[in-house]
């Protein structure tokens, strides 16, 4: 088997590829779409890249804003992969264990995705390297930030041996190698927790500014991970279902959309602790959710979102709670959408940008994000879907077997 | 063979120079196709090539930084038009710098800021000014978040306020420091906080981490015209900064490891600020620890600050 | 190898898909959801941060040109001596004006107090008691120097012992540094400043003065 492992790889990745780039014409015309806008995401890169930052709104007053968000939404889409690993390989319940590879796609797609927001936040992408291990000079232990590189770096790795080795063996239509597959997928798990956990330690860590700096925070961004991952998923299925071979289960849609209650439920219940710590204490530090949830002096750019975030969560919470709405396909997919726009907003605008509103000073800037910001943020978006598509085209046929390895063409 | 020569050996020192531009030159020429690959993708130049091959401060020899600082001479000498010198004073030995400011003084006439301009080559516009001035309510004492930042009377000091000007506090226990991903930022022997404007990121980590609004970061090219350049620059001071990198008060670091007062302090018309050794029991700032009540901003966050306020009357 | 077993098993008899009714209540959720989003980036950009009407979006020094932002430096330090101190030349010390006995010297002191008329009728005294006048400080038989109240003669460039006499404690910090502007050397010679310099001995208290403007404000662009 050695000897043959050069050119079982070189066969993978062709009939990988040919796998990915084939396709209906809706698939294609898709994969173009998603061309078209990381190309216009790229052109605005370049001339954000040209003109400086300047080019987005973040200020002084607001030095992180809509691309931090977006990273740290895309954090918590990315651990939410082990809500699909938990019960599919600690109790090896089947029905998860079948899909439980698509978790593993999406997190690869979503770091990749918050990984790419991150190098277009910074200023001089130019230095980044200044950040690898050795190499730069990563500034541990003490810099949270460069705590995030590392895990990040290193649960995107993690998941790509992972699929790797699913795909792998599958496209050999070898059996998957269990002493060294499962010890990495349980690994996964604690990872994932992990990454969310030291993401939101990044903001938590930061005594400036009090929004942050409360201990409600981890535990608040793995609960909404635990919400937003698996909506994307649920979608996910019902697509694979109708396009693919595949067959997804009921069964398993309702077990992922009750754990989903259960974890919007504790985000909900975790939101009002927040709430209710904040103003029952009246503290000058309730300026900030002030600002998030009814404004101030006049400065209201964020209350329809805060607003129509908290109504979307309450919604889907109430969907996925009722078992006849959780069966009934129309209000699961209606409680996805909820739950996915109420943690974006969330997690995207509602938590990075309030918290340095108004900024340490107590200047109120309000920050609304540019047209080159929301082109770059689409771009990126654009990439990691494209990643995903291609991650999943190619391995529907090989999970399911019917497609030919290359050693089969004669 | 150059390495054993003493450095103020003037032919060795010219060797060395004419083996620094010939390597200089073939580092050049090696990288001249990636320079133009990447010239035609982001419109770089062979000062792209070079910013990637930089090496930290803190970690270049006395040699190469007296390398990297004639570099830089001369690269503003082209830019501008006009010669800069570029200097990397060390701290002194037995000194901790430590700021003063009497808010019974301050008349909130905003002098300071526009010297501190002056003086540490502020871009004009976008506009960087590393002292903001707070007018606050007499009513309400010192509140932040009732603060006004912009108010623009004809005179100063207007009825019923008064005014706190806010820089870099330098504190003893900086986050900014701490937060920084990469050390590009840090605290010197003498406690100023300086960063390292070549290997800065950009990614505005300590920025969120500054509890003082301090550092301000050049969201495009940094403006400065020629003729308002102030030529007397150190490297982790007051030297033209690129674009995408952080910047804040360095106590002047230029005039003040030479034994001079900052800008801000010549300025001040009314003598509200106070600069000395916090480690020198008779220096003006040790003075007025000892015979005012002090006080810091923010002191519930443990940055311990070296700039204190005090009220003198 | 677990994953081909599933595949294979059969279409379930019900559809998992949205069938079209639930499709149209998507579109319409989703339709509202952006209009929602819409509506709040457009009243949102209305709240903007309004820039200085008419005025310039940065200043700089340069816009001051009636402030010398270079200020000579005080020169460096003589070797050896660090403590020394240097000071400008008190008020009114223009050769026109000073010395004082360049017209004083013939006139026969007037110690009546009054307000003055003929010469000097600019100062007005608003400094401390009603009774205040001049000869508690200029000495009425030589007009070049002050006098403090124990009778020592001092001259105008020694006239902060005489401030001294009743503000002892902003005397002690001015001493200090702490009281008025020094420049020069932190860790050298200094130049200081008389209080005179600063505070008109006839009318101490200062009024207001000119401001320089506030810095531009960030305006979100649209």
């Amino acid at each position: 088997m050695r000897r043959n492992l050069w050119r079982d790889t070189w066969q993978f990745v062709g009939g990988v590829a040919r796998l990915a780039f084939t396709g209906s014409g809706w698939y294609l015309a898709w994969l173009g779409l998603l061309g078209l806008l990381i190309l216009s995401g790229l052109f605005a890169y370049v001339q954000q890249y040209r003109g400086g930052l300047i080019m987005t709104n973040m200020r002084d007053q607001v030095s992180w804003a809509f691309y931090i968000g977006n990273f740290t939404f895309l954090v918590g889409v990315a651990a939410a992969a082990v809500l699909l690993v938990i019960p599919a390989y600690v109790y090896n319940w089947k029905p998860i264990k079948e899909i439980a590879i698509f978790g593993e796609l999406l997190a690869v797609s979503a770091i990749i995705m918050s990984l790419l927001f991150v190098a277009v936040d910074i200023g001089r992408p130019d230095r980044a390297w200044h950040l690898l291990p050795l190499l730069g000079s990563l500034n541990l232990p003490s810099s949270l930030l460069a705590w995030d590189v590392l895990v990040l770096n290193g649960y995107l790795l993690l998941n790509i041996v992972i699929v790797w080795h699913f795909l792998f063996t599958g496209f050999h239509r070898r059996p998957y190698n269990k002493r060294f597959v499962v010890p990495l997928l349980l690994f996964s798990i604690p990872a994932a927790v992990g990454i969310h956990t030291v993401t939101a330690f990044v903001y938590n860590g930061m005594a400036a500014r009090p929004f942050w700096n409360a201990s409600i925070l981890a535990p608040k961004f793995l609960a909404s991970a635990f919400c937003s991952g698996p909506a994307i998923l649920l979608i996910l299925f019902q697509i694979l279902d109708r396009t693919t071979q595949i067959r997804i289960k009921q069964e398993a849609l309702e077990k992922i959309a009750e754990l989903m209650a259960y974890a919007m439920f504790l985000n909900l219940f975790l939101f009002g602790a927040e709430i209710f710590k904040e103003y029952y204490s009246g503290t000058t530090h309730l300026i900030h959710t002030q600002y998030l949830y009814s404004g101030l002096d006049g400065h209201r750019s964020l209350v329809p979102f805060a607003w129509g975030s908290l109504a979307c969560s309450v919604a889907a919470f109430l969907l996925f709670l009722v078992p006849a709405t959780r069966r009934r396909m129309v209000t699961l997919n209606l409680g996805c959408l909820l739950i996915y726009t109420g943690v974006y907003i969330e997690k995207g605008l509602a938590l990075v940008i309030p918290g340095m509103t108004p900024d340490t000073l107590g200047e109120i800037y309000d920050y609304v994000p540019t047209f080159t910001e929301i082109r770059v943020g689409a771009g990126i978006f654009a990439v990691g879907f494209l990643v995903f598509s291609v991650l999943c085209k190619a391995a529907v046929p090989i999970i399911q077997g019917t497609h030919s390895p290359a050693g089969d063409r004669g | 063979m150059t390495s054993h020569r003493h450095p103020d050996d003037p032919h060795g020192g010219e060797e060395s120079c004419g083996g620094l531009d010939r390597r200089e030159f073939l580092r050049q020429t090696g990288l001249v196709t990636m320079a133009g690959v990447a010239a035609l993708s982001c419109g770089c130049t062979p000062a792209f090539i070079e910013d990637l091959l930089r090496t930290r401060f803190t970690r270049l020899s006395p040699r190469k930084l007296d390398a990297v600082l004639r570099g830089l001479e001369a690269d503003y000498a082209t830019r501008y038009g006009r010669a800069v010198s570029v200097k990397a004073t060390p701290a002194l030995d037995g000194v901790e710098f430590g700021y003063g400011l009497d808010l019974s003084r301050c008349i909130g006439c905003r002098r300071c800021v526009y010297a501190c301009v002056h003086e540490n080559n502020q871009s004009r516009d976008p506009q960087i000014q590393w002292i903001q001035v707070l007018s606050m309510d007499r009513q309400r004492g010192i509140s932040l978040e009732h603060a006004d930042h912009y108010y623009d009377p004809q005179q100063v000091p207007e009825a019923d306020r008064f005014y706190i000007p806010i820089a870099c506090q330098q504190c003893r226990n900086p986050s900014c420091v701490r937060a920084c991903p990469v050390k590009a930022t840090w605290q010197e022997p003498d406690g100023i906080v300086v960063i390292d404007y070549d290997w800065c990121i950009g990614c505005r980590c300590c920025m969120a981490a500054c509890p003082y609004g301090a550092r301000h970061f050049n969201w495009a090219e940094p403006a400065i015209p020629t003729a308002e350049l102030n030529p007397d620059t150190h490297y982790l001071g007051n030297r033209p900064r690129p674009k995408g990198v952080v910047e804040k008060c360095t106590f002047c670091i230029h005039h003040t490891r030479e034994g001079r007062y900052p800008a801000c302090v010549e300025i001040c018309p009314v003598g509200a600020r106070k600069f000395g050794n916090l480690l020198d029991e008779e220096s003006e700032i040790r003075y007025l620890m000892r015979e005012k009540q002090v006080f810091v901003l923010k002191e519930e966050l443990n940055t311990r600050p070296r700039f204190y306020y005090f009220y003198a009357t | 190898m677990a994953s081909h077993e599933h595949g294979e098993t059969g279409h379930d008899a019900h559809s998992l898909l949205p069938r079209s009714s639930s499709l149209v209540i998507m579109l319409v959720v989703f339709t509202l959801l952006s209009l929602l989003i819409l509506f709040a980036i457009i009243s949102g950009g209305s709240y903007e941060t309004e820039g200085e009407e008419g005025g310039k979006a940065a200043y700089g020094p340069a816009d001051f040109p009636q402030i010398a932002w270079d200020i000579p430096p005080v020169p460096p330090p003589p070797a050896g001596d660090i403590a020394a101190f240097t000071l400008p030349p008190p008020p009114f010390s223009d050769p026109d004006l000073f010395p004082c006995s360049g017209c004083h010297a013939d006139m026969e002191p007037d110690r009546t107090p009054r307000a003055l008329t003929d010469f000097h009728e600019e100062i007005q005294l608003h400094h401390g008691p009603a009774d205040r006048w001049c000869f508690d400080c200029h000495d009425p038989d030589d007009r070049d120097h002050l006098r403090l109240t124990n009778g020592t003669k001092i001259g105008f460039d020694e006239s902060y012992r005489l401030c001294g006499q009743c503000h002892g404690t902003i005397y002690r910090d001015w001493r200090q540094g702490i009281h008025g502007r020094r420049r020069g050397f932190w860790n050298g010679p200094k130049s200081y400043l008389l209080c005179a310099h600063c505070h008109d001995p006839h009318a101490a208290v200062r009024g207001p003065r000119a401001a320089a403007p506030q810095g531009a404000a960030p305006v979100p662009a649209s």
